[in-house]
């Protein structure tokens, strides 16, 4: 009993990282109606740039956050213009596949740069221990710290005049014009922040697990699993989907291989994906409303 | 009537120079064109979705690997023989994918963009638990299955040879579709796929057509080539970056015409193989593709094909 | 790493041609995952094999029929991947006119090779696939120079016997070709040994978190761990076994804790076992060839690394080849294949001999593994043997770590 109790609570502090990774996807797609495909490239490099400055620099884990925030958020700012403005206005599909082979030339960069090798952040914090299982105190620090980043987001996007301002442009934008705001300024912040985010869960990420240059692509994988099942576009539902995934895969692995967990989300994503495009937050809206 | 046009011969032609090549004894020059052959079936296949309807199939390569897959089975654990191995695959691969279909080509744009991904790893994920097929472990043939095409050498010449047809049918398919109402109704859906619903396409059942019939010649492909490795597992059956490519290669050499995807697959080929074994750039293959597409689509959205009709607009009467 | 592999790339360009003008010289192909998740291992079984290359050189070269012949590699990286392996040993086959082949590292991708070595009727030598599954194809060319994975954990296993025969033993390994066939066999050894098998599951190779199936473990009440995959998830698995503070007294982890780097865990290393084709600390007496402490020393020596099992494999793979062509007093192939069948010799790196029952051509069916520990050597992370007792310089820790 208290093996699946520590596994399930295990799941939702890894799923709340995931989660926070998942909003960096979903704020740009509800923004611009973009979808960042060099998100797994970022959430990598937001783990290199704490692997160096924790190797090479000594900064404490946990305060290199900071830094690497701020250099995803100004790497967003440079993605956007390179590849994501003038797709803006174009079809889906070509700001897919700029984004696209922007990733492909990070990763291959990086491949080439740093090959496979797996890396790993020397973390150590102690563990908090309840009979035989222990919830590593990296896990319980991670998914504090999202919470944070979380609420600091929120509080950007609900008490902030630049906030307001990019909720106005994801709701419509050209009305945002109209009333003055500048809105291609606000689609690269925007495209900023989500890279940002991507890049502060890479770090996170990379004080729990160890990582290599193609660790993206997974990551990658299961932020839209975690977008979809939220609802892409709504960051609030990205959290509590990243937590919902992983609750339901720490009360699914007590019970069946492990190597059955990824065929279960990706059937689930598929599913989510045709029936609930709205994310399975939609359904609960919908009751409410009736 | 289609063989008055000469684009039909030019296929044609194409092919056959393709298939002598290598004059019967040049392995090396075969071994890099039956590459080239596999990213022309890939992409003209993909290039129906992708050009035509205007929908990115991201797990194309899930057709490949479960055609390889159903291939290698058949003929291991059922000792059936080639020819009806691959067209089983062939066949059983189109309509789990018109099952597939039927599901996510209900979403639009980048939905299906995404549920292609997650298709293709719902797939590969599955295929790694399934013991029949071998699971992780995958499948391998007893060299002995070499025999009933003569022998290893010839085995793989007569495989070359079924690779160049399939690819010939591949540019035929995706000529013919293009020639027909079907595909003006795909045409239609690819501009604006609303409109097209209300002017009388039935948008469902096309898509799904298209879908399941861009299955088929490369699930046979697959089929062919892990019998060619005598070996199949999931990473390499259900290679995303394969996929990757297709995509690269039909847009850069011009997306919604024929010979685009064949030019821009064998322009990738030749860089590839130069890359490969060249020790400093191997892994600069990713980065490579990925440059050349970025390039295309904020710069040349037509791909090569579009720059040549642009340049030379009576080449279209010609060359498609 | 890049610098000089170019470098190496553009001298053999300009060696190239003054060693293919000589008819003198023999040509071993192989492929090397240089990138991708086994480049560890791959490579250091190359730069095994590279040594053996230069001290043969530096000798003079392999006699044979009254010629020395001199050696050179031509490789390519397959990337870990098979796609590619058939491609590249065409090439190595067909363009580069290699007449011996070395085969990649791993399991999946030997058997990918091999379908290309035999069609072409190429001798090659395996020091990095140990699946029997690839010899069981009916393959003429294909030989094993070490341990097959069906033995992969019998030492461990007999370790584990002598200290509890009771144990519980949880089986957690890689979903890949190798160490599924390890445990395959493991299990039904351990069966046989009276343990009961107290969780037996298999994770994605890619995976990095582990607490979900450590949770597994820990509830399954487990004493015992045999698992793992290759060096990342194994070395990632240790790591997390010691976070979680698994309650384990016995922890064997497939090829990770075999390498060098494996140290760099700290604590977390403390107490892990691994099957090991071989160790520098091995009292084999070799028929020819260097003892293992000479091996180990001299390879230190002249490369500043320290020798593993993927090194020596690589070595031995080049001292095989060498021994048969020396036997048979030629480089044709049918006259090396026949001195590889008659091959029973020990070195360095223990007794080889090759199966020539049709059904298992070439699977290695002399070779033994060891069982090596990483205990506290006077303050130092150590690998020490720890069985077969024949060959121990320590004994095995056993408690909970």
């Amino acid at each position: 009993m208290i093996g699946l109790l520590a596994s399930i609570l295990d799941g939702v502090l890894v799923g709340a990282v995931y989660g926070l990774a998942a909003m960096g996807i979903t704020l740009i797609w509800g923004v611009m109606n973009v979808i960042n495909l060099t998100h797994g490239a970022m959430i990598v490099a937001g783990m290199f740039g704490l692997y160096f400055l924790v190797a090479a620099l000594g900064v404490p884990a946990y305060a290199a956050l900071a830094p690497v925030l701020v250099a995803g958020f100004l790497v967003g700012l440079a993605l956007y213009w390179i590849a994501v403005h003038r797709m803006v206005g174009q079809p889906p599909l070509m700001s897919l596949l700029s984004t696209f082979a922007v990733n492909l030339v990070l990763i291959g960069l990086g491949t080439a740069a740093w090959g496979t090798v797996l890396f790993n952040v020397q973390v150590s914090l102690p563990g908090f221990s309840i009979g035989r299982y222990t919830f590593p105190g990296t896990h319980m620090m991670a998914a504090a710290l999202t919470a944070a980043i979380a609420g600091v987001l929120y509080l950007f996007l609900y008490r902030t005049r630049a906030g307001k301002a990019v909720r106005a442009v994801a709701g419509n934008r050209d009305a945002a014009e109209l009333v003055g705001i500048p809105t291609t300024r606000i689609l690269a912040l925007a495209f900023g922040l989500g890279v940002a985010l991507a890049s502060v869960s890479g770090a996170l990420i990379a004080t729990m697990f160890p990582f290599t240059v193609l660790s993206g692509d997974a990551y990658q994988l299961k932020s839209f699993v975690v977008t979809v099942l939220g609802g892409l576009g709504n960051p609030t539902g990205a959290l509590v989907a990243g937590i919902a995934l992983g609750l339901v895969e720490g009360l699914a692995t007590p019970f069946m291989p492990v190597s059955w967990t990824l065929v279960i989300e990706f059937a689930l994503f598929v599913v989510v994906l045709i029936a609930l495009p709205g994310g399975l937050l939609s359904l609960r809206i919908r009751r409410r409303r009736t | 009537m289609i063989l008055r046009r000469p684009f039909f011969w030019i296929i044609g032609i194409a092919m056959l120079a393709f298939a002598a090549a290598p004059l019967g004894k040049n392995v090396e020059l075969r071994e890099s064109l039956v590459l080239a052959a596999v990213y022309i079936i890939l992409a003209s296949n993909l290039n129906m979705m992708l050009g035509y309807a205007g929908y990115v199939n991201f797990g194309s390569i899930v057709f490949f690997g479960l055609g390889g897959y159903f291939c290698l089975f058949l003929m291991s654990a059922r000792d059936w023989p080639l020819i009806p191995a691959i067209l089983a695959g062939g066949i059983a691969v189109s309509f789990l994918a018109f099952l597939f279909g039927i599901g996510i080509l209900r979403l639009r744009g980048v939905y299906f963009a995404l549920a292609t991904i997650g298709v293709n790893e719902a797939v590969m994920a599955f295929v790694n638990n399934f013991e029949p097929w071998g699971g992780a472990t995958g499948i391998y043939l007893s060299t002995g299955i070499f025999q009933q095409l003569g022998g290893p050498a010839s085995a793989l010449w007569i495989v070359y040879y079924l690779l160049v047809a399939t690819m010939g049918l591949s540019l035929y398919l995706s000529y013919f579709v293009k020639r027909s109402k079907f595909g003006l109704g795909l045409l239609a859906i690819g501009q604006n796929e609303d409109a097209a619903a209300v002017l009388g396409v039935p948008t469902p059942r096309y898509k799904a057509l298209i879908y399941s019939a861009s299955a088929f010649l490369p699930a046979v492909a697959g089929g062919l080539y892990f019998f060619k490795g005598a070996f199949i597992q999931p990473p390499d059956a259900f290679d995303l970056q394969l996929s990757t490519e297709a995509i690269v290669i039909t847009m850069l050499g011009g997306q919604g015409t024929i010979l685009g995807p064949a030019l821009g697959a064998f322009l990738y080929e030749e860089l590839r193989g130069w890359l490969l074994t060249s020790a400093t750039f191997s892994s600069f293959q990713l980065v490579i593709a990925g440059a050349l597409l970025l390039v295309i689509v904020l710069f040349a959205p037509g791909g090569l094909m579009g720059l040549l009709h642009r340049r030379w607009p009576n080449l279209k009467r010609f060359l498609e | 790493m890049k610098k000089t592999a170019f470098a190496a790339a553009v001298a053999m360009l300009l060696a190239g041609p003054a060693f293919a003008a000589g008819d003198d010289t023999i040509t071993i192909g192989m492929t090397v995952s240089q990138t991708g998740a086994l480049n560890v291992d791959s490579v250091a079984q190359l730069k095994g094999a590279e040594y053996w290359r230069d001290e043969v050189n530096a000798a003079g070269g392999i006699k044979a029929g009254g010629k020395r012949y001199k050696v050179r590699f031509v490789e390519y990286d397959d990337q870990s991947q098979g796609g590619r392996v058939q491609q590249l040993y065409t090439r190595l086959i067909v363009q580069d006119k290699a007449q011996f082949l070395f085969g990649p590292y791993s399991s999946g991708l030997t058997a990918t090779a091999a379908v290309i070595s035999e069609q072409y009727g190429r001798i090659m030598l395996i020091g990095g696939g140990a699946e029997a599954k690839t010899y069981q194809l009916g393959n003429k060319y294909l030989f094993q120079c070490i341990t097959p994975a069906d033995y992969y954990l019998t030492g461990a296993i007999q370790a584990l016997k002598e200290k509890d025969a009771r144990a519980k033993v949880a089986f957690v390994y890689s979903d890949d070709p190798f160490s599924k066939a390890v445990v395959a066999a493991a299990r039904a050894q351990a069966v046989e040994a009276g343990f009961t098998v107290a969780l037996d599951e298999s994770y994605a190779p890619s995976t990095t978190d582990f607490s979900p199936i450590i949770n597994k473990i820990i509830s399954s009440g487990a004493d015992a761990f045999l698992g793992g995959g290759h060096y990342p998830d194994g070395a990632t698995l240790a790591r997390q076994l010691y976070d979680q503070k698994a309650p384990l007294k016995y922890v064997a982890i497939l090829v990770a804790p075999d390498s060098p780097k494996f140290a760099t865990l700290g604590s977390a290393a403390l107490g892990i076992t691994v099957p090991s084709q071989w160790e520098p600390q091995v009292k084999y007496k070799p028929d020819f060839g260097p003892t293992p402490e000479e091996f180990a020393k001299s390879y230190q020596a002249k490369t500043s690394l320290e020798a593993d099992y993927h090194t020596a494999s690589g070595y031995v793979t080049g001292m095989l080849l060498q021994h048969a062509i020396e036997q048979a007093g030629s480089i044709e192939p049918e006259k090396v294949t026949a001195a590889l069948e008659k091959t029973d010799v020990t070195t360095f790196f223990g007794r080889d001999k090759f199966s020539t029952d049709p059904k298992s051509h070439g699977l290695q069916i002399a070779h033994q593994m060891v069982l090596a520990q990483w205990q506290m050597k006077n303050g130092k992370l150590e690998k020490e043997m720890v069985w077969p007792d024949a060959a121990k310089t320590a004994s095995l820790v056993f408690a909970q770590h």
